[in-house]
């Protein structure tokens, strides 16, 4: 198509869309009463004090599964894409390799990320066990304590990273991070024929320890998205730093 | 309610797709779906809004105060992280497909072959 066609293609869809929108915007009236069903019961029924933590792993547990596997599935799907194909090789890392035009990182960038990779795990960890309470939980505090190795690796240690988090290590995490929610799932399901049902002593809210099967699922996925974005950085480094084209 | 947060989640759109249409790199194109796609985070909170009402978080408030939608957060706060592997897995295909041919042009892509 030819780029003035697009162009006017595209002013009449975005100007029917907008109209069509802002009509419908203009309509809504939101009521709120499933909003204001979950806010009265999340803290006497669940023990739980985030509201929007009952509704992705409790109350509506189930979708947050679905877009859990999405995750996955993407993960997987950047594995299958930069594999290595037949005709590539791989090198020495770039960084570490001879007549690199890539000056070393400053001294300053080297301590300041090396002394935040210890605050950033702790952090990380913080946020993934008290999603029940405040907000947090596993997808932040996973996506937290994926920065870590990110912060290695701009320390300049790709070799370290490699050491630290090798590929059969995250791939495992994320697996049995995705696999653990769909168990505790089977678990409520076994004992009282629904699936997800929350099957462990609530406790008390505002605790570390309340929301019952809450507290695991957090952990799970916490490891799910941890591992996912992980595995994600170290393939994209792999692209980069190690493959090689055939010469 | 305010209509502002709608006319903002209209903008991002249309500004998301006017960049994917007439974009002439791929990685372009899929940082304007990121834009594209972040106009749904805006519509959801914008739905979800009450004046006056406290977030949904009951730690220091007590249960059964007027707090805004807890669905339409959880809804955008798993979808956040999974747009971000979504975009890894594009870029991955980005990678490939300037292996493959050599560009990232997408007026450029147009001939496929097996």
């Amino acid at each position: 198509m030819k780029p003035a066609a697009r162009l006017t293609l595209f002013g009449v869809a975005a100007a029917t869309f907008a109209a069509v929108v802002g009509g419908a915007a203009a309509e809504i009236r939101p009521n709120g009463w499933y909003a204001d069903f979950v806010n009265r019961v999340t803290v006497p029924e669940r023990q739980i004090t985030d509201a929007v933590t009952a509704v992705n792993f409790d109350i509506r547990g189930f979708d947050t599964l679905g877009e859990e596997f999405i995750m996955f599935a993407s993960v997987l799907g950047v594995a299958l894409l930069l594999r290595r194909q037949r005709d590539e090789w791989n090198g020495p890392p770039l960084d570490r390799a001879r007549g690199r035009g890539v000056p070393a990182p400053s001294d300053a960038i080297r301590i300041l990320t090396v002394a935040l990779v210890g605050p950033v795990v702790l952090f990380g960890i913080y946020v993934v066990v008290h999603g029940q309470a405040t907000p947090g939980g596993g997808f932040q505090g996973g996506v937290v304590l994926a920065t870590a190795p990110l912060l290695i690796y701009l320390a300049g240690e790709y070799g370290s990273l490699v050491r630290l988090a090798p590929r059969w290590l995250v791939e495992s995490a994320e697996a049995i991070g995705a696999g653990g929610y769909a168990v505790i799932g089977a678990i409520g399901m076994l004992r009282s024929e629904r699936f997800l049902e929350n099957w462990l002593p609530l406790g008390k809210a505002g605790d570390v320890f309340s929301g019952g099967t809450v507290a695991l699922i957090d952990l799970t996925v916490g490891l799910e998205v941890a591992g996912g974005f992980i595995v994600l950085l170290l393939l994209f480094l792999e692209e980069t730093l190690v493959r090689r084209d055939p010469a | 309610m305010s209509w502002l947060p709608y006319a903002v989640a209209i903008w991002l759109f249309v500004v998301g797709l006017y960049g994917i249409v007439t974009s002439r790199h791929l990685v372009h194109l899929i940082i304007c779906l990121s834009v594209l796609q972040s106009s749904t985070y805006v519509l959801l909170l914008g739905i979800g809004f009450r004046v006056g009402a406290a977030a949904p978080v009951f730690v220091d408030i007590p249960p059964g105060t007027p707090a805004v939608d807890p669905v339409v957060q959880a809804l955008m706060l798993t979808d956040v992280v999974v747009e971000v592997t979504v975009t890894a897995l594009l870029l991955a295909l980005a990678v490939q497909a300037h292996e493959r041919t050599g560009k990232l042009d997408p007026n450029q892509l147009g001939i496929m072959r097996g």
